[in-house]
């Protein structure tokens, strides 16, 4: 909405509340990339790094559950604000954990780079990309209130779904062949699965984008049953 | 477009104008009251919404200079038609309440009496419906042991409920309400807001307020008026999480002016 709030006060709360999301968002993606890098280079210390900058993120959710709690009770916000305010709560938590499942990643990358290679990485770099596109896609879509690309992001989940299956069960071939790379194939089958969870968080965060715009809740569609 | 079936409405305003002189207030409202629920009206000062709700008794007429055109059917029959429905039945069918606390200055049985002997009631029919009335108004416990006390001796806030138990007192259908809490405390507030939430399923209520959190809170349907126009009329979630129309978004999230 291009009209300004009459209190500028509320309006620079709400701005400082969609820059903190913005940027926590940002880190979180920048996440994914440096945790699929650090296993597919065996870089132990880069995924050490990235773990460590975990706080951030953790710091930052804190930050934007004070800010959403400072505007409720000092706004009382009503309409567009209150869809706003209220799905950036959600949203915030989704981000977390997003953050959370790039640091099993880099978990994961450090227990693989003295492992031999089990095959050349292919179907994990690009689940990789498609989530976060995901996640960078839907931040994109909460900031300029755009439901279409939105319900194109919940889309993209089924190709991550696909990609996911399909390493599953390579994976799983591989370990049945020689028993001497499941400590391997295990750990690979998990980053796989780390980012399927991703892709599941992107796709919430795409839902609570839905909603805000829309005033339409889309989870569980048809789905609950009663 | 009917929001509600014919059934479920109490008051339908049609086409309904408003004049002060030359100065037109009201500009072809069409609304439908909710029978036995709770409507509240919101927008800026000067929109509209209490000259709205005061065409619905026709307290209007009380005043030189000010004319009504249009229709307000309740339960059909036209109410602005002085012909059909004559004012003082009118208004004791359609109660009032204002903003600020008007107990009469006598005591405070004789307050709540006044109505109930206007229309004939006498000995224990009037007893109990005095004590009746000051019960569903929740002042009962707190004045049963001062009855003969002013009715100006009690707070703002009892003031209030004793103003609210006066109208209930001759039993009326619909019940309007003019900002009645916006000069008391938070607590009196509550109160006031618990008493109203009391009165769904067995009064019409209407309640104008600028109090946009009270509105969410009490009521069941609301109506936003802007400039004597009526912009949105929905059910009460729905418009303060997603309204229809744009003027509306605008008013309740704070960016007009």
């Amino acid at each position: 909405m291009s009209t300004l709030h009459t209190d500028r006060d509320y309006e620079s709360d709400l701005r400082k509340l969609r820059e903190q999301l913005l940027l926590m968002a940002g880190r979180v993606e920048e996440m994914i990339g440096e945790s699929v890098r650090a296993l597919v280079d065996r870089d132990a210390a880069l995924a050490r790094k990235t773990i460590d900058s975990d706080h951030k993120v953790n710091r930052a959710e804190l930050a934007v559950d004070e800010q959403c709690l400072l505007i409720l009770v000092k706004r009382h916000p009503m309409a567009s604000d209150l869809r706003f305010v209220t799905r950036a709560l959600k949203m915030v938590t989704d981000l977390e954990r997003i953050g959370d499942l790039a640091v099993n990643i880099c978990e994961r990358a450090i227990d693989l780079a003295p492992l031999p290679l089990l095959k050349p990485y292919e179907d994990i770099p690009r689940m990789s990309d498609v989530v976060q596109s995901m996640v960078r896609d839907a931040i994109d879509a909460f900031v300029s209130s755009d439901s279409d690309k939105a319900e194109e992001i919940m889309q993209r989940d089924d190709e991550v779904d696909e990609l996911y299956h399909q390493v599953f069960r390579e994976i799983l071939a591989l370990m049945i062949q020689d028993p001497r790379v499941v400590e391997c194939g295990v750990h690979l089958q998990s980053v796989a699965k780390y980012l399927e969870r991703i892709g599941d968080h992107a796709t919430n965060l795409a839902e609570q984008v839905i909603f805000m715009v829309r005033a339409k809740d889309v989870r569980h569609a048809g789905k609950l049953g009663g | 477009m009917a929001l509600l079936p014919d059934d479920k409405v109490k008051i339908r305003v049609e086409e309904l104008s408003f004049f002060y002189g030359k100065t037109q207030a009201l500009k072809s409202n069409n609304l439908e009251i909710a029978d036995r629920r709770i409507t509240a009206l919101i927008g800026p000062s000067g929109c509209g919404k209490s000259t709205h709700i005061r065409t619905y008794n026709r307290m209007f007429e009380l005043y030189p200079g000010q004319r009504a055109t249009g229709r307000i059917r309740m339960d059909g029959l036209d109410v602005l038609d002085r012909g059909s429905v004559d004012g003082i039945t009118l208004r004791s069918r359609v109660g009032m309440v204002f903003q600020k606390p008007t107990p009469f200055p006598m005591s405070i049985w004789d307050n709540v009496a006044f109505g109930l002997k206007l229309k004939g009631c006498t000995g224990t029919e009037l007893e109990q419906g005095v004590t009746q009335a000051l019960q569903e108004a929740a002042l009962w416990d707190e004045v049963k042991d001062r009855l003969r006390a002013s009715g100006l001796s009690l707070s703002g806030g009892q003031q209030q409920r004793l103003c609210i138990a006066r109208a209930l007192a001759v039993r009326p259908e619909v019940l309007l309400l003019d900002e009645p809490a916006s000069a008391l405390d938070p607590i009196a507030t509550a109160r006031i807001e618990e008493l109203i939430r009391g009165m769904r399923g067995s009064l019409t209520v209407v309640l104008v307020t600028h109090n946009m959190q009270q509105a969410a809170r009490v009521s069941d349907y609301t109506a936003f008026f802007y400039m004597g126009e009526l912009v949105e009329h929905g059910p009460t979630d729905q418009l303060f999480t997603f309204p229809r129309e744009r003027r509306t978004e605008e008013y309740i999230t704070g960016k007009f002016g």
